[in-house]
């Protein structure tokens, strides 16, 4: 892919961005930094590169790219289970009996 | 081999698109409490995709990178079923911090393993596009490391949360950003750079680390909620970056959606409080405040203080209540005896709703995960917009560990360091009960609250969590 592609993605993913974290509820804001977080962990792709090119050659880059995957690891277990532990605590109002159904 | 991101097979590159528009899905799942667990499945499928896309593509050192994984993932699951509610703010700053020094490591990486990532040209030298997606990515990075290091410490109480104002800071800072621009310029265009050698990233890398700190210490408190969506936006920017460097739409994709999401959550902030983005960033706010605002010297002006008992009767006899939650609920942990005082009143065929003002707490909805905690139904919980209208028929204000956004000067004072902030107007209610630790502490903005002298308000000085609890007994004992 030539530079000017991937600025293309880029920008266009920036718009997405823009619409759909304004739809996000108020409600939801600290679940959605908690998921951009996790999800920000994308990185651990650069990190698993370096790690894994980094067994053949050897030396620092292999190490640097261990713990970047250690650290994003965190992030993303971290990341994503305490969202989901949030998640799972908004309740709508129990419907008393007769009330629907 | 050289060029290994050329390379990379379609299916591949199609993996990496699934990927990323699995995390579009899984932010869009946040647009209502129903689809939100689904969209947060949809993230773990997205990054398990782009894991696992990235290993076939290089299956070397599994072993070690397996290890890497359980290791950091081990640590993060632990804490995630740890951590208390109270605690998100700084979990979340500290989680910032690990993608900003995980950026700066693969930023590192590809700079001293340059033919991995195929970004060298046949010569073996680093492209010179590859070398400005490096710099600033390692700078975006080092910067969210540090600065969401000081958050972390300002948040959780291990620093103080007061402005630490450097003389001059405002010179410095802009002078170590421009010499950040400035040199990744020059590492660009420096051949020794492109060979892979010279110190320049690595002075990037410090000066980074040292704008990160600098530019936090002097915000204060009250301006946490805008910093930590600044610095959620920044991860973003920082994974962008890489992404750049490595071609990896998944990357570009998740950076560009969590930086703006960042940007709007800080500007969400920033309007919720009246101030631009950059008198916040310029911070020290709260710390001139006692100078600024007006002074209350005098004789000390009478407020009525009420009893938990006075209060249990106050909105027993009430027909609607709407309960004000702030900074000082979390403090004291006081949301699951507030919903249980909330059910009681419920039974006493009392309306109860929850009043939330966007920047209540230290981060964007702190305050709604907390009721969540507590047990609250979420459609019992209005945002400021839907429900200020509502003061006005109420018969009781119920204001628990919030202050300053309920303080009226905002519309009238315009000497007031919170002037043309939108503030929850609880003095139109019939009965205003403020739950406050003392009468010294005048909130963080440090400008009395009119509120607290007014005929109609009655003040309940004590720990939140004791007199809720108090108020508990008395409505209990009430019944009889």
């Amino acid at each position: 892919m030539d530079f000017l592609s991937i600025l293309s993605i880029f920008v266009l993913a920036v718009a997405v961005g823009y619409y759909v974290v304004w739809s996000v509820t108020p409600a939801l804001h600290t679940p959605l930094m908690a998921v951009t977080n996790a999800i920000s962990s994308v990185i651990v792709v650069g990190a698993l590169i370096a790690a894994a090119e980094g067994v053949e050659a050897g030396g620092v880059s292999m190490w640097l790219g261990l713990a970047g995957v250690v650290l994003a690891s965190i992030n993303i277990f971290g990341g994503f289970a305490v969202t989901r532990r949030m998640l799972a605590m908004y309740k709508k109002k129990d419907k008393k009996p007769a009330a629907s159904k | 081999m050289e060029h290994a991101v050329a390379a990379t097979p379609a299916w591949a590159v199609l993996a990496y698109l699934v990927a990323g528009v699995l995390f579009i899905l899984s932010l869009r799942g946040l647009s209502s409490p129903e689809s939100a667990q689904a969209g947060n499945r949809n993230g773990m499928i997205g990054m398990a995709i782009a894991v696992a896309t990235t290993l076939a593509l290089h299956p070397t050192g599994l072993p070690f990178i397996i290890g890497a994984i359980a290791i950091g993932g081990g640590i993060g699951w632990v804490i995630a079923q740890r951590i208390q509610m109270t605690a998100m703010p700084e979990l979340v700053a500290g989680f910032h911090s690990l993608v900003g020094m995980a950026a700066v490591l693969v930023g590192c990486a590809a700079y001293l393993n340059p033919a991995a990532f195929g970004i060298t040209d046949g010569a073996g030298s680093i492209l010179a596009v590859s070398r400005v997606e490096m710099g600033l990515g390692v700078a975006i990075g080092a910067i969210t490391f540090s600065g969401s290091i000081i958050a972390f410490l300002k948040l959780s109480g291990r620093m103080s949360g007061s402005p630490i104002l450097l003389p001059g800071r405002h010179i410095l800072n802009l002078g170590v950003l421009a010499g950040i621009l400035v040199l990744t310029g020059v590492f660009a265009l420096d051949a020794t750079a492109a060979a892979g050698g010279g110190p320049l990233l690595w002075i990037i890398l410090g000066l980074s680390f040292l704008i990160g700190v600098t530019l936090i210490i002097p915000i204060g408190g009250a301006d946490m909620p805008v910093v930590i969506s600044m610095l959620n936006s920044y991860s973003g920017w920082a994974a962008a970056a890489m992404g750049f460097t490595l071609q990896n739409s998944a990357m570009i994709i998740t950076g560009a959606l969590v930086g703006s999401s960042g940007a709007i959550l800080s500007y969400i902030m920033c309007r919720a409080m009246n101030r631009s983005f950059i008198s916040v960033i310029a911070g020290g706010f709260g710390a001139e405040a006692d100078a600024g605002g007006p002074k209350t010297s005098g004789p000390a002006k009478s407020y009525k203080a009420g009893s938990a008992d006075d209060a249990a009767f106050i909105m027993q006899n009430a027909e609607s209540v709407i309960i004000v939650p702030g900074y000082g609920m979390a403090v004291s942990q006081a949301q699951h005896v507030l919903r249980e005082m909330g059910d009681l009143l419920k039974k006493e065929g009392v309306s109860v709703k929850y009043a939330i003002h966007p920047v209540a707490g230290r981060m964007p909805g702190h305050m709604n995960v907390l009721l969540a905690e507590a047990n609250v139904p979420y459609d019992e919980v209005f945002e400021l917009e839907d429900i200020n209208s509502e003061f006005g028929q109420c018969d009781v204000a119920f204001v628990i560990g919030a202050n300053d956004v309920t303080n009226p000067l905002a519309k009238t004072d315009k000497t007031s360091p919170i002037y043309g902030m939108p503030i929850l107007d609880v003095e139109k209610a019939k009965t205003v009960l403020f739950v406050k630790r003392s009468m010294g502490g005048v909130g963080y903005a440090g400008v009395d609250n009119p509120v607290f002298y007014a005929d109609n308000t009655m003040m309940l000085l004590a720990d939140a969590k004791k007199m809720v609890e108090n108020i508990v007994k008395g409505l209990n004992g009430g019944g009889h």
